[in-house]
């Protein structure tokens, strides 16, 4: 694929060297000169100097023949600029990275309306990150498909569990939850979990499920996710923000040590369950008095990665709780791996991690209807996402009345911005976009998945 | 330093030398000369040594930049000690250090030889000359490494050491697609000329051979006079042709993108400006000499083609010209043809930049206060660029004048030596008097010729590289 690169900070080059290296014609965009000619002749990577703004600039990269436009410079609207200008320019795919909460939000509305194909919150990611560590241990994998819209859970079921000797169909009248179970692994083989399947011990399952019925899900199958009872964050930025309202809808309470007044009651007004401390976290008594020792998780958020090593390490020494370190520079993560930290949180890691897995999917959709393409299990099952067009043979029938192919499943409908988890009386309708589960490569059109 | 990567490479130099000599060997096989077997040792030894480094990959193959200059110099030196072997074992060119200096003069793409006589060599000899022109013009460093890929992606250090210029950029974002479009518009050219000059009734050897040495912008020829037996047609086709491959190649790109604003930038356009004015004012100084002036247009033309491409064919003794011909000829050694192209000298693009930052120094004596950028087709030229330009043309001058002082120890006369200097440090080939376009440098004394070897080296591959080897930095780990 050709991808054009604006902004050449850490995320930026992050991407054109792992790209590069997967077969991808890369272009970097960046004002600074002597960046664009450290990166272009370190990374096989062409490199244009200038705003990546302007159309000249974009041209100059060769925005005609592109196929995607990742804009990850420092500033939102930049970023938004870039993209608008590549759609009319060249017709690509664009990605642009967004932080500032109040065009986050309007995700959705730039998505749809302005046609981009994905809009990056490093901070909101970050905040999925850290909330997916407090609220499973990390035996449960979470893969994040179909653009961040849907989040699978992958555990393996514990020999004693209710769990095993039941079928599919008859997990809803005997546990009364709902969750979809898409997959099972056992051993070397993997199935797509149809009415009639039979769970074992020591299967690998994955399900679909919100997060609160997720956590009842696991509770009544007896498989313990240790989930923190409740979190103490130091720093109120942006990813506090957002990891707040996680906690919130997952029903862990939350207690944030904030320096500034101001910001104290900017949360507290957000977030009123949440308690608020105007107080300096890098004061031991403070901490103390605040019961860091009893906390179920330490999250350490301030803006200087120095206090939150700092804190994060004293946190250990007087607690046994979760412990979680956000750090901004990556150029020492080595040096911090050796550390005695639990889980360290890159924000710039994750933001182009998330990219990568994106660009990654959407090469393997060219030359097919399917809209977005995610590998659950390597090599073997893959979830693709459809958008339908049209009326068919599928929409507007309850989805028990449909004849699908064995090893289907319908694994998520989106219609405008609600997730349905799909039961047999839902039905598709024109609009909609479908999640389907599959066996690799079996799929090409929505129309496939009928006999 | 990586010393193990830096010998891996230099084995599979080794190695692709040896395949080189494949071609001399098949015109061996097709004239059934004895020569032959000379290049099979050969061959045979380079590719023992070679293998002998590329058993093992290193582990690191990493490359900094000054493994990239380094690479580079060593490849350059080990191809021409690799390459000077079939000239001793055949007993073409017995003495070792001439037959070095031949080698040398071949890749460089200078042109320049110690042979007195060539008619009567084995073909296969003169096609190994003329073959070595043709790998040296466009650079075997960048082509080896792009296709072998033997390093991890970081070829472009190379790519800046080896290719002429300025400044460096690739075409597309990737140097391996940049590097294979450069070679095919390469390739496509040398078949163009090889075919045409099929048709204006050259023998397939001497137009094979022709085209190899004007593709590379060499200039080694078959004959003892050069182009000068060759009809009118032939020399015209040549002229052409040797304009064409002292052009920027990455213009032919751009003109079949249809992008012709950009193909013809300052650079070109000055480059035939100062051929055409050249070519008309020697051709009226040397009117008189020739029976037309017609034919003192072509051979004024043909010269001004030969001598700025750095190709350094003759059609005729330019040495016996008026002196203000003769004086323009040396200038026009020195200002060579375009950047990104197979020819040698200080490059139109170089001038362009020198002229813009003395003028800028002028403006900055006039208004001490200004800022001023030096600006080349609308776009600043950044400081590191035109720091490293003039850097360049003090070092340049500074290897111009030890040379003329070693080789000035032989005893010949001043035009001699200075001309030979310019002509080697410039990959030109001929110069005047002792070493003109009928003369050879035969008469220059061992050390000189090492010196001259050196200088060549040098020019090829824009100072810089060469340099860096004698800085005892460059090899600490």
């Amino acid at each position: 694929m050709n991808i054009i690169i604006v902004g050449c900070g850490k995320v930026g080059q992050t991407l054109a060297q792992e790209l590069n290296e997967e077969d991808n014609n890369i272009t970097v965009i960046d004002l600074d000169g002597s960046i664009v000619n450290d990166v272009s002749s370190r990374f096989d990577v062409m490199g244009v100097v200038g705003n990546g703004a302007t159309h000249l600039k974009q041209q100059e990269a060769g925005i005609k023949g592109a196929d995607l436009l990742i804009a990850v410079t420092g500033s939102d609207e930049l970023n938004l600029l870039c993209c608008l200008i590549a759609k009319k320019a060249g017709n690509c795919h664009t990605i642009a990275r967004v932080r500032s909460p109040e065009y986050s939000l309007e995700a959705p509305y730039l998505k749809e309306e302005l046609g981009l194909a994905m809009v990056i919150n490093p901070e909101a990611a970050a905040a999925a990150e850290i909330d997916r560590v407090l609220r499973f241990p990390s035996a449960i994998k979470i893969d994040t498909f179909v653009k961040g819209k849907v989040e699978m859970l992958k555990f393996r079921l514990p020999e004693e569990s209710p769990l095993v000797g039941c079928a599919v169909k008859d997990m809803a009248s005997k546990f009364h939850c709902d969750v979809l179970v898409c997959t099972v692994e056992r051993e070397d083989d993997a199935f797509i979990a149809k009415g009639d399947f039979v769970f074992e011990g020591k299967d690998i399952i994955s399900i679909i499920a919100s997060p609160r019925n997720a956590n009842d899900f696991f509770r009544k199958i007896k498989y313990k996710i240790n989930s923190v009872k409740d979190a103490m964050i130091v720093g109120g930025g942006e990813i506090t923000y957002y990891l707040c309202e996680r906690l919130h809808r997952a029903g862990i309470p939350a207690k944030i040590i904030e320096k500034d007044r101001k910001r104290c009651e900017e949360l507290c007004s957000l977030w009123p369950e949440v308690i608020v401390i105007n107080g300096d976290a890098a004061e031991r008594e403070t901490l103390i008095e605040e019961g860091v020792e009893g906390a179920g998780a330490f999250v350490a958020l301030t803006n200087m990665d120095e206090e939150n090593i700092l804190l994060s390490l004293f946190a250990k020494s007087i607690n046994k709780g979760k412990l979680v370190t956000k750090i901004n520079r990556i150029d020492f993560d080595d040096v911090v791996k050796h550390l005695d930290l639990d889980t360290i949180i890159y924000p710039k890691n994750i933001t182009s991690d998330m990219i990568l897995r994106y660009v990654r999917a959407m090469k393997k959709t060219i030359g097919s209807n399917v809209e977005t393409l995610y590998s659950v299990i390597k090599g073997k099952i893959e979830a693709a996402e459809f958008f339908i067009k049209d009326n068919s043979g599928i929409t507007d029938k309850p989805l028990a009345e449909l004849k699908l192919k064995p090893d289907m499943l319908i694994a998520a409908i989106f219609r405008g911005k609600t997730v349905i988890i799909p039961r047999g009386n839902d039905t598709i309708q024109k609009g909609d976009s479908v999640v389907i589960v599959s066996r690799v490569a079996a799929l090409h059109d929505i129309d496939d998945i009928l006999m | 330093m990586n010393y193990r990567m830096i010998r891996y490479i230099l084995g599979w130099i080794l190695i692709f030398s040896a395949l080189f000599m494949i071609v001399p060997m098949i015109t061996a096989l097709c004239y059934t000369e004895k020569a032959g077997l000379a290049f099979l040792l050969s061959a045979g030894i380079s590719a023992a040594i070679g293998s002998l480094y590329v058993l093992k990959r290193p582990a690191k193959t990493e490359l900094h930049a000054r493994e990239g200059f380094v690479i580079v110099s060593l490849s350059w030196i080990a191809l021409s000690l690799s390459g000077c072997m079939p000239f001793v074992f055949s007993g073409a060119i017995p003495h070792f250090i001439d037959a070095l200096f031949e080698t040398v003069s071949g890749y460089t793409t200078t042109g320049a030889s110690i042979l007195t006589e060539v008619e009567s060599l084995p073909k296969c000899v003169l096609m190994w000359r003329s073959f070595i022109h043709w790998v040296g013009g466009m650079g075997v460093l960048v082509f080896i490494m792009a296709f072998m890929q033997l390093s991890g992606g970081q070829n472009m250090h190379l790519m800046k050491a080896e290719s002429p210029g300025p400044s460096v950029s690739k075409l597309v974002p990737r140097v391996r697609t940049t590097a294979m479009l450069l070679y095919s518009i390469y390739f496509v050219l040398t078949l163009a000329e090889f075919v045409i000059l099929l048709f204006a009734d050259m023998s397939v050897f001497d137009a094979l051979n022709t085209s190899f040495a004007t593709a590379g912008t060499g200039g080694f020829g078959v004959k003892n006079t050069s182009l000068g037996g060759f009809s009118p047609a032939v020399q015209i086709i040549v002229t052409v042709f040797m304009m064409l491959f002292a052009t920027n190649f990455s213009s032919y790109y751009l003109i079949m993108k249809g992008s012709f604003k950009d193909a013809f930038n300052s650079e070109i356009r000055l480059f035939f400006a100062i051929a055409i004015t050249a070519a008309i004012i020697i051709a009226v100084n040397i009117s008189d000499m020739y029976g037309s002036f017609g034919e003192a247009a072509r051979h004024s033309a043909f010269t001004v083609a030969s001598v700025m491409s750095t190709t350094g064919f003759a059609t005729t003794d330019f040495n016996l010209w008026p002196e203000l011909s003769r004086s323009l000829v040396v200038i026009l050694t020195f200002v060579g043809g375009c950047a990104g192209s197979t020819c040698g000298g200080i490059k139109i693009s170089r001038i362009i930049i020198l002229f813009k930052s003395m003028g800028k120094e002028l403006q900055n004596l006039v208004h001490p206060k200004q800022v001023k950028k030096i600006v080349v087709d609308k776009r600043p030229v950044e400081h590191e660029v035109v720091r490293s330009v003039n850097v360049y043309m003090v070092c340049l001058v500074m290897i111009f004048v030890l040379s003329l002082l070693v080789i000035s120890f032989d005893n010949h006369d001043f035009t001699t030596n200075f001309t030979s200097v310019a002509t080697c440090l410039n990959n030109v080939g001929p110069g005047l008097n002792m070493v003109g376009p009928m003369g050879n440098f035969a008469g220059f004394s061992p050390v000189s010729k090492t010196m001259l070897i050196f200088d060549m080296l040098a020019g090829r591959l824009e100072l810089f590289p060469v340099l860096l080897l004698f800085l005892p930095d460059t090899w600490k780990k």
